[in-house]
């Protein structure tokens, strides 16, 4: 019991005199934790950016709206009649009819090409129907739009589902290499605490010397390093954590404002606890594992002469 | 206590500081380890502490053979013995106390038993109520007590010393030695390396002189 307790202050004392270690040299230890900061911020933030965009594919999953054009010769009076034939199946949530005037009329005033449109005669735009289908799965759009572009009226149907698709491939790819830059990253904050702690070593080698002539053993020589090593870890992962937070926050309202424009509600999700708790706890492992592979190799080195 | 036998020590340099040295001390000997510099004091005094490995004999404290202990064990062995250095070996970085605390903090002693101990340490060297202060702000010789009071704390069997008064002038090297003869009252084994002649000669303790990195004389040995 008392050996516990013994043992349990001597690792609060570690700690504190890890803490107070970089308190008393700021510049130098600011300048670290700023690397391991950057290091660890940067997988944090392309991993929350694919989050984001995964989130946004798959709300975007359940739009399997398509559109059915109708020929050039259909009247808006038939257009209506077949926009309720359509609107009639059990598989169909909604029809919208895109009249045909309606739609150059916008596209006139939107594209720009206005004065080439006046060079036009007639209006070369179709009827158009924007179909909702009742069912998102593909199997089940496909089907209603192939059974829809039987009907005498409509020309072309265009479903256009496969491009979500091809962006959540390239998604899942973007996610492989995150987790690759993740690894390398993590790597490079190792190495980063492991040289600090190797520099440190050498500036306290005389108090090593010391330590070792009066007793002292491998693990008690060694466990201020490893605080030391933990500290700058989890303070670059706190560091870290701010600054995808602050970017977040700073992309917050841009982000808002294309999605209004694209009408959908869309925001940005920034880290959750759970997130936040990993990154923490990768930046204080990272940082003590850093820290105990330079201790290995160069206390030894450090001996009485 | 402490047995050389027919010890020698070549340094990978080539270079031979001992050559069949052989002597042995009883448990509460106080003996002075005299000679030129280089005749190999340091060197068997680092043998003691393990701080070097001898070529060839053996060297034995409290009947223990230091050839047998490795060196995960050497940390447990160094905190049994008190060992004074010539440039006192402080850290500047930590108070008086903190300094003396240290190998009681290694060997797992309780808050109270440190405290405890540390004044008594520090009052033996009268250096009491100087807890708080940096070793910078001491004087060498004050540093030296420090030195010694770090060594006595965690009450050692035996306490070797190399130079301890080398830096010092005449009346302070009288006062540690004092000390020392103190700590020899109460049973502590204690070999004190020196060049220091005129300081040893008005001390009636035993002499082991080496020359050369040979035990060349034993004098007021006590006999049985």
């Amino acid at each position: 019991m008392e050996a516990l307790r013994h043992y349990l202050r001597l690792h609060r004392d570690n700690c504190v005199d890890a803490v107070v270690r970089l308190v008393r040299q700021p510049f130098a230890s600011s300048l670290t934790i700023l690397v391991i900061a950057i290091a660890l911020a940067l997988p944090a933030g392309l991993r929350v950016a694919v989050n984001n965009a995964d989130a946004l594919s798959e709300s975007w999953q359940g739009a399997a709206d398509f559109t059915v054009y109708l020929k050039l010769d259909v009247t808006t009076d038939a257009a209506r009649r077949t926009a309720r034939t359509i609107e009639a199946r059990d598989d169909v949530a909604g029809v919208t009819l895109v009249d045909r005037d309606a739609a150059l009329a916008e596209f006139r005033a939107k594209s720009g090409f206005g004065e080439a449109l006046d060079a036009l005669n007639t209006n070369p735009l179709p009827h158009a129907l924007v179909v909702r289908p009742e069912s998102g799965v593909a199997a089940d759009v496909e089907a209603l739009a192939s059974a829809v572009g039987k009907l005498p009226e409509a020309d072309v149907v265009q479903v256009d589902t496969a491009w979500v698709a091809r962006l959540r491939a390239m998604l899942a790819l973007a996610g492989r290499l995150v987790d690759f830059a993740t690894v390398l990253l993590g790597l490079a904050v190792a190495i980063v605490v492991g040289n600090t702690i190797r520099l440190e070593i050498n500036n306290r080698s005389v108090e090593i010397e010391v330590t070792k002539l009066v007793g002292g053993t491998d693990g008690f020589i060694r466990r201020p390093f490893l605080y030391l090593g933990l500290c700058y870890g989890l303070a670059g992962a706190l560091v870290a954590t701010l600054v995808v937070t602050l970017g977040l926050l700073l992309l917050d309202s841009p982000v808002r404002a294309v999605a209004a424009l694209y009408g959908s509600s869309f925001a940005l999700r920034g880290l959750s606890p759970v997130e936040m708790g990993v990154l923490l706890a990768g930046g204080g492992l990272l940082g003590w594992a850093g820290a105990g592979l330079a201790a290995a190799r160069r206390l030894r080195a450090i001996e009485p002469k | 206590m402490i047995r050389f036998d027919n010890v020698s020590k070549r340094y990978p340099n080539g270079r031979d500081a001992l050559s069949g040295v052989s002597f042995e001390m009883e448990r509460g000997d106080f003996v002075f380890l005299t000679g030129p510099s280089g005749a190999g004091k340091s060197t068997l005094l680092k043998l003691i502490a393990l701080i070097e490995r001898p070529t060839r004999g053996t060297v034995l404290v409290n009947n223990q053979n230091l050839a047998r202990i490795s060196r995960r064990r050497i940390p447990a062995f160094r905190q049994r013995l008190g060992v004074v250095f010539q440039d006192h070996k402080l850290l500047y970085d930590r108070s008086v106390f903190d300094n003396v605390a240290l190998p009681l903090v290694i060997a797992g002693a309780s808050r109270r038993e440190t405290e405890k101990r540390v004044r008594a340490a520090l009052d033996q060297v009268g250096l009491r109520g100087r807890e708080s202060h940096a070793p910078i702000t001491l004087s060498t010789g004050e540093q030296q007590r420090v030195g010694i009071a770090r060594a006595v704390a965690p009450r050692p069997d035996v306490l070797i010393a190399d130079e301890p008064t080398g830096n010092l002038d005449p009346d302070l090297s009288l006062e540690i030695m004092e000390l020392f003869t103190r700590f020899n009252e109460v049973g502590v084994t204690l070999l004190i390396a020196t060049h220091d002649l005129e300081l040893i000669e008005r001390l009636p303790h035993r002499r082991l002189r080496l020359v050369g990195g040979q035990m060349s004389d034993d004098k007021n040995r006590r006999r049985a």
